[in-house]
């Protein structure tokens, strides 16, 4: 049996640390002057994670390698975007081509809403609407398998990210124009810009790992081991490769909206494939098929790229001497070193599959230093045999 | 009327014929043997039966109702399960969660408590190792898991692949046995097998296939004395 602790006791540190997360939150947030790097790196891991472990639902809980991520982050944040500019901005933001007058008045009925319940809706319909892209691509393309579902969704997130871009939309998208003033995450008393974000992710990835957990979460599994015998067991291949794709596409939809709110503007370019190589990094870093490894990825990554690593970019001279290397971008390649060092000392990421647990991470010192030696048979040659 | 009642069935892989036009049935509380050499068309038929290959003429009848075209899932809801050739276990997933993908298609947890209990108590193996993740099981083990995963979806026919395929000798002799052992709890069975000899022993009835068609069939004593099965497939003369 594995070793781990009773049920009562993983849900009693669960609740401690939730608590005391949302207490560390809470105080960083009024220390914004002071910590304001931390938060917005904070920020953008947390956002992330959401993205990351919606990736890992479908690549590593049911073996669909999928690379549109960042088409449907860009459908995610253009909704939501379009939907929280203030109506008196409009005007300025769509200064070319003017705003269509549908949609404005649209936005105009909708500002009654109190601003939380609107930026909610604006995120929940981004994220219905890239379920419902999702549900629609999929009819063709979750019929290829490995590198063709790939290559197919990679095209369709360049395809999105075009049209998006394409005067046509002028009205809609402000086309190549962009997407400013879309308000940040405030509760409207100043505070929120960590507890927004966190709080969305911890509902979506919250979701996901209840999803997981069921009987569809079984069925995703299955398909991913062995799709023969999954389906020769009664699971339906389609309706579930299907319905991971879509789930998986609403929750990165949501993420790409919250990344919206926390860039402020945004315009076709953020969304190239890069975004998504980053998810896909994320992913690996932590361990595909490892939700908790999707999330620590996530804040990891972030971390050192956006932050940690700084110091490698600003030229430093100590006695005179200026110290070779260190100068704009050479942080790039540190964190690229970074990576493959990793990749090469856990293969399978840093958890593997597996998931996090309180009895692996606070008996993990005490395993660290105790780690038996291979038992060796006496030292010396050979001469301690059978004889 | 048969419980399984397979007419003329016919399958083509991309046009060559691997079922020319196939009968036979499968009565109720039976154990049916197929059996012939490689690329006979027995796995064929098993597949076809499940829905997973669809067949190109013929047609399948299980307990009154045509049954041939239909979707996979709903021939496994209707109460026939395949235990697929190569046991096709899921490698990382445990042992438990094994058994409960093979209960899928049931939604009563209480139902499917009892059958992890039963599958438990044919093979003690695997509830011994029943967190073990299936990968790392011995290919007797897996065999045992593939079996017990398709009882878990209650089948009234159980069909199996080869269910001897790579097992050393003495393990045979206990699939064998287990599998005497669910047909007693009232499972009919059909088995494919290519190992003859031991698949006759225990089956009631069997059907010799040759290249797409059936060219003998007889009660399983019958065939194990016939001399020109014994030629072919046992691998003595008779006499």
């Amino acid at each position: 049996m594995k070793k781990d602790f009773s049920k009562a006791t993983r849900l009693i540190l669960s609740l401690m640390a939730m608590v005391g997360i949302f207490f560390l939150l809470f105080w960083l947030e009024g220390q914004k002057s002071q910590y304001g790097m931390l938060i917005s790196v904070m920020q953008k891991g947390v956002i992330l994670s959401i993205a990351a472990v919606s990736m890992n639902l479908l690549t590593g809980f049911t073996g669909l390698f999928s690379l549109g991520q960042a088409g449907f982050m860009a459908i995610g944040a253009y909704v939501t975007g379009i939907l929280t500019i203030p109506v008196d901005r409009v005007d300025s933001v769509y200064y070319v081509n003017g705003m269509s007058e549908g949609l404005k008045s649209f936005k105009e009925t909708l500002a009654v809403l109190p601003s939380p319940v609107l930026v909610a809706l604006a995120l929940i319909a981004g994220g219905l609407v890239a379920a419902i892209f999702a549900g629609l691509v999929g009819i063709p393309v979750l019929r290829l398998k490995s590198d063709y579902l790939a290559i197919a969704t990679l095209g369709f997130a360049e395809i999105i990210r075009a049209v998006i871009a394409s005067p046509q939309l002028d009205k809609i998208t402000n086309g190549s124009y962009g997407i400013k003033a879309i308000p940040g995450f405030d509760l409207g008393n100043g505070r929120g810009m960590l507890l927004i974000p966190f709080g969305v992710a911890f509902l979506c990835i919250g979701l996901i790992v209840l999803l997981i957990k069921s009987s569809y979460g079984r069925a995703f599994k299955a398909i991913r081991e062995d799709d023969i015998a999954a389906e020769a067991m009664g699971i339906g291949l389609f309706k579930h490769k299907q319905l991971s794709f879509i789930i998986s596409s609403f929750f990165t939809a949501i993420s790409g909206g919250l990344l919206a709110m926390f860039m402020r503007s945004i315009e076709s370019r953020a969304f190239q494939i890069i975004l998504t190589y980053d998810i896909l990094l994320i992913v690996v870093i932590g361990g595909i098929g490892s939700i908790t490894g999707s999330v620590v990825g996530a804040f990891l990554v972030t971390f050192a790229k956006e932050w940690w690593l700084r110091f490698f970019d600003t030229p430093l001279t100590i006695n005179g001497v200026q110290i070779p290397l260190l100068r704009q971008g050479f942080r790039m390649v540190v964190f690229s070193v970074l990576l493959m060092a990793i990749v090469l000392f856990y293969r399978k990421g840093l958890l593997g599959n597996t998931e996090f647990s309180w009895y692996g991470f606070l008996t993990w010192p005490s395993r660290f230093f105790k780690r038996k030696k291979p038992v060796s048979a006496t030292p010396g040659e050979g001469g301690a045999g059978d004889e | 009327m048969s419980l399984l009642e397979i007419r003329d069935l016919k399958v083509n892989y991309g046009g060559i014929e691997a079922l020319k036009g196939i009968d036979f049935a499968v009565e109720e509380g039976e154990i049916v043997t197929l059996i012939g050499a490689n690329g006979a068309g027995k796995s064929t038929t098993l597949k076809s039966i499940s829905g997973l290959v669809k067949a190109s003429g013929g047609e399948i009848w299980y307990d009154g109702e045509k049954i041939s075209g239909i979707d996979p899932q709903k021939v496994v809801a209707k109460g026939i399960s395949l235990v697929p050739e190569g046991r096709r276990v899921f490698p990382n997933l445990t042992v438990r969660e094994n058994l409960r993908i093979g209960a899928y298609l049931s939604k009563d947890s209480s139902a499917v408590e009892a059958d992890f209990e039963k599958v438990y108590a044919l093979f003690p193996r695997l509830k011994e190792r029943h967190w073990q993740s299936a990968g790392t099981l011995s290919g007797g083990e897996q065999q045992m898991l593939a079996v017990g995963r398709g009882l878990m979806a209650r089948p009234k026919i159980l069909m199996m692949d080869e269910p001897s395929l790579g097992l050393a000798p003495l393990l045979v002799k206990d699939i064998f046995r287990t599998i005497k052992e669910i047909n007693e709890t009232g499972v009919t069975i059909l088995l494919i097998e290519q190992n003859a000899n031991a698949a006759l022993k225990i089956a009631h009835r069997g059907y010799v296939m040759v290249t797409g068609n059936i060219t003998l069939s007889g009660s399983g004593s019958d065939l194990l004395n016939d001399a020109s099965v014994r030629e072919a497939y046992l691998g003595t003369s008779a006499g």
